[in-house]
């Protein structure tokens, strides 16, 4: 088990075709932002209307979001993507079935898969927030817009939530963060995002340090990247007035 | 598609090992995670500039990549390392390597939740023991830690649960926890999809009503 250490790895042929494996990271990382930006958009729709279901003075209604996210929360991603990757698609009608089996190539089915799994995963937690954000706004915001004569929805899409995402920015870049984390794993059902694409390189190159080292690498600074954006569209948009705010 | 659970009875022995398996897990993990996690929380808060950032780097490092990559990458290079520090092969199993894992990236979480805990204790705790002569060492043993650990049992219990999911992310080493055990039994007579439904359940039910345990525990230790 002697060591070869060489960092210009990423730079030599894979042996396949004639790619990198630089090459095979940068595919990598395309499949990693693919899977997250899809994925926060289906938890971002998906969370506000649940987040609102939640807050809404009906019980049927913010029972049925109640329970959403209970399910969603506590059961383990890797079981609720085993689940959309080999169950849903067997209890699909057959038509659908044969689409989604034969049709569709292998990485398009599990690309489906893993981004419904994670946008509805994700899509708890996003909830979650913004009910909080919705209920942190003092209570006379509501009582103001309704005594203007505002019906339900126009309180919520003109008064309530144009705050309550303002209030919500820093829980939800985390959450966002966590999307890109958790999108790894796609490589368990054989898509070739970027943990994947490491792996692979540590296997044909064997070295293994090198190649988890530049994932490593990528991962963190992403997320800094993305955690500095926020920080600034955060102060943007700041609601005046609100000690939450600024931290000042 | 036709739905037959009753496969699952002769296979609950080997679903409880991988139980076990899952438990064992979690409880190493959660035990070396505080341990681990309580020394870099006192790193941070420490007023040597050199501990604190170094503290602030290992947890800023663990929190930006995914679980799966530490666990990943632990089984693929412990090996290496221990020829390394012993000279020798020795060989060592996935499920060291995943303990390894687990406690290491916990203890990144684990910090966090202590240091907030730490600094909600109020100063004056920490002015008045000094002023009885006791040292850093004791004051924050038996004054402060104490105090912390109260406030923040039901905080480390929610990262328990959530360590208890993703203990189900040890699938990529091959190791039979639950969720592996569940596959493998369901694959061998064909009924996969039935003993994926009964490991979702399973897990369900138990991180369910284990988090309603920790929503109850929080009113009663609301201080």
């Amino acid at each position: 088990m002697n060591y070869n250490w060489d960092w210009g790895v990423f730079f030599k042929s894979t042996g396949v075709g004639s790619e990198t494996y630089l090459d095979w990271y940068i595919a990598g990382l395309g499949w990693t932002i693919a899977i997250a930006v899809v994925a926060w958009i289906i938890a971002l729709l998906l969370g506000s209307i649940l987040g609102v279901m939640r807050t809404v003075p009906n019980r049927l209604v913010s029972g049925i979001a109640t329970c959403y996210v209970e399910l969603f929360r506590n059961v383990p991603l890797l079981v609720q993507l085993f689940v959309w990757y080999f169950l849903i698609p067997d209890l699909l009608p057959q038509n659908l079935q044969d689409w989604y089996k034969q049709d569709l190539n292998p990485t398009t089915s599990a690309y489906l898969s893993v981004v419904v799994c994670l946008g509805l995963f994700t899509a708890a937690r996003v909830c979650e927030q913004v009910r909080t954000g919705i209920q942190a706004l003092p209570r006379g915001q509501e009582a103001a817009a309704r005594a203007m004569g505002f019906k339900l929805p126009q309180i919520y899409w003109n008064v309530l939530l144009p705050q309550a995402y303002r209030i919500i920015i820093p829980p939800l870049t985390s959450e966002f963060l966590n999307v890109f984390k958790n999108s790894s794993v796609a490589s368990l059902i054989g898509l070739m995002e970027l943990l994947a694409q490491t792996k692979q390189t540590a296997e044909f190159s064997a070295n293994l340090f090198e190649a988890f080292t530049l994932a490593t690498l990528i991962y963190f600074t992403l997320n800094m990247s993305l955690m500095l954006l926020m920080r600034v569209v955060e102060k943007k948009v700041a609601v005046p007035g609100l000690i939450s705010v600024g931290g000042k | 598609m036709e739905l037959d659970f009753s496969g699952i009875i002769p296979a609950i022995p080997g679903l409880w090992n991988g139980m076990v398996m899952t438990l064992q897990l979690m409880v190493m993990g959660v035990v070396g995670g505080i341990a681990l996690g309580t020394v870099l929380a006192l790193m941070r808060l420490s007023s040597n500039k050199l501990l604190s950032r170094v503290a602030g780097a290992y947890v800023n490092y663990f929190r930006s990549i995914p679980l799966l990559l530490v666990i990943t990458w632990f089984y693929l290079a412990v090996p290496f390392v221990l020829r390394w520090i012993t000279g020798e092969d020795t060989p060592i199993g996935a499920f060291a390597s995943c303990v390894v894992a687990f406690m290491m990236f916990e203890a990144a979480y684990f910090c966090e939740i202590v240091r907030a805990g730490v600094q909600s204790i109020p100063k004056g705790q920490m002015a008045a023991a000094q002023a009885m002569g006791m040292t850093y060492g004791q004051t924050m043993r038996l004054v402060i830690l104490p105090q912390a650990f109260r406030k923040m049992t039901p905080l480390l219990l929610q990262q328990s649960i959530i360590l208890f999911q993703d203990t189900s992310l040890v699938y990529t080493v091959g190791l039979v926890d639950f969720l592996n055990s569940a596959r493998s039994n369901g694959d061998i007579i064909g009924r996969s999809n039935e003993f994926l439904i009964f490991a979702g359940v399973v897990y369900f039910i138990i991180s369910f009503s284990a988090s309603l345990l920790v929503k109850r525990l929080q009113k009663r230790f609301a201080v």
